[in-house]
């Protein structure tokens, strides 16, 4: 029978939520690693049991932790993030050069082809490679030696490589994006990088249409139109038809359009959905009520989705990698606050339940459609 | 034998509970004991001192014989105790965050 397991990273351990096709009752197991920042929780597609963990803490570093039984057992293993050569400088808030320097793995993006090769997205931005299941880790160095690199900065969360997209249709297409640089692409496996930032009006930085320098915060895309992309910039939500190179804006009628979180229904590719949040310095929704945006269209027109979401006195965020689909014929769409909750909808967001509702601060979700 | 106290986070993470004991070639210092420590338990590499720099990290201590050795250098011989086992290393984690 088939079944979906939620994989939660939070501010002090993972949750693992399990249910049957259903989508009513559901089994949580965790805190895994309790105690520690789990950043980002991912299965790999090729063998669902085959997980991988980001687990830090400002004490004792980085550890990534790998599953073969779908979050049931776990091991350490590679930690090791090295840049390739002397890593040089990026600008600080104030803009003076700062070192690059390791401090986080945000996002793992486990292959399409392969359960053992792994990316990893660091702070500070660098892009990681894995082809032993996440024993050894190399740096695709292509992307930080960008002639550009020295200008990046830190969003207010840190200069992170927070999304990487792999290309379903291309194996040698690569999208990533890292705040407050912006998005990259490369067309040979990684090697070599262009931005992908033409059409993106940033007002708070200095040439609102420079290259680079844009606070991107999230991006997604559907598996059968790799080429069309949506984005949650820091404010301003966009969609590229053209892998990238050139994007238009489509906020339309949302009512704000700042925001972390976006991603594509399983079935319907035209059809996307963001968490509207106030604004960058009001982490919250606007009105004190919590409502999923979506659209048919591929934006521009947007409904509030509200149905069992509070719509009062609710002050939560949703982050950027908060929130993620299952593949059921009836698309569930899922994503968890920094309240703790982990909302459900297995109506493609027409109504939701609380999964959890008293879990620390939710940093990441992932959803695996299981057989 | 050598014996080392650990923060609570690392014994998980190592799989291990209690005090770790030690076989430390001589000279037995910070360097040499984590050297040891890190060979027996691989996952730990990172977790106290830097991979590269060697480092400790900064939310990090180490004291032994009511001392804290935190600033000496990692090359420095341990106390007589600790040599001897009479006394532990202990590596200990700022009382911070939440």
């Amino acid at each position: 029978m088939s079944g979906v397991r939620v994989l939660v990273g939070t501010r002090k351990g993972a949750f693992v939520l399990t249910s049957d096709g259903k989508r009513e009752k559901w089994e949580v197991s965790g805190p895994h690693f309790a105690g520690w920042e789990l950043y980002h929780v991912k299965g790999s597609p090729v063998d669902p049991s085959r997980l991988y963990a980001s687990q830090s803490s400002g004490w004792f570093g980085q550890q990534i932790q790998r599953s073969n039984d779908g979050g049931k057992t776990w091991e350490p293993v590679g930690n090791k993030f090295l840049y390739d050569g002397v890593p040089g400088t990026h600008q600080w808030y104030d803009g003076t050069a700062h070192p690059w320097e390791f401090k986080r793995v945000w996002h793992l993006e486990p292959s399409l082809t392969d359960a053992d090769t792994v990316y990893a997205g660091i702070e500070d931005a660098a892009l990681f490679i894995s082809k032993d299941g996440a024993q050894n880790w190399e740096e695709l160095s292509g992307l930080r030696k960008h002639g550009s690199g020295p200008k990046w900065q830190p969003g207010a969360g840190g200069m992170c490589l927070h999304t990487i997209i792999l290309d379903p249709k291309n194996p040698s297409r690569i999208y990533i994006a890292i705040s407050a640089a912006g998005a990259f692409r490369s067309d040979d496996a990684g090697q070599t990088w262009k931005p992908i930032n033409r059409g993106l009006k940033s007002q708070y930085i200095p040439d609102p249409e420079a290259e680079v320098g844009h606070c991107v915060h999230h991006i997604a895309m559907h598996k059968s139109r790799p080429g069309v992309l949506f984005m949650q910039k820091h404010w301003d939500v966009m969609r590229s038809d053209n892998a990238g190179d050139l994007w238009a804006e489509v906020s339309g009628n949302l009512p704000t359009d700042f925001g972390f979180a976006i991603d594509v229904h399983a079935h319907e590719p035209e059809t996307i959905y963001v968490v509207p949040i106030k604004s960058d310095s009001e982490h919250y929704p606007l009105d004190g009520k919590l409502r999923v945006y979506r659209s048919r269209s591929g934006g521009n027109e947007w409904e509030a989705l509200t149905k069992g979401l509070p719509q009062s006195d609710c002050y939560v965020n949703v982050l950027r990698d908060a929130m993620s689909v299952d593949s059921l014929e009836s698309c569930g769409v899922y994503f968890g606050t920094t309240g703790g909750q982990v909302y459900g909808s297995k109506d493609a967001g027409d109504s939701w339940t609380p999964i959890v509702r008293d879990l620390p601060a939710v940093l990441s979700v992932e959803v695996q459609t299981l057989a | 034998m050598i014996r080392v106290v650990l923060p609570a986070h690392l014994r998980t993470l190592a799989s291990f509970h209690g005090e770790v004991e030690l076989e430390v070639t001589v000279p037995v210092t910070v360097r040499s004991v984590l050297d040891a420590l890190e060979e027996r338990f691989p996952m730990l590499r990172g977790t106290i001192r830097e991979h590269v720099t060697q480092q400790r990290r900064p939310f990090l201590r180490f004291f032994a014989c009511g001392e804290d050795l935190s600033h000496e250098s990692p090359d420095a011989p341990l106390p007589e105790a600790v040599v001897a086992g009479t006394e532990p290393l202990l590596i200990i984690g700022a009382i911070a965050g939440g």
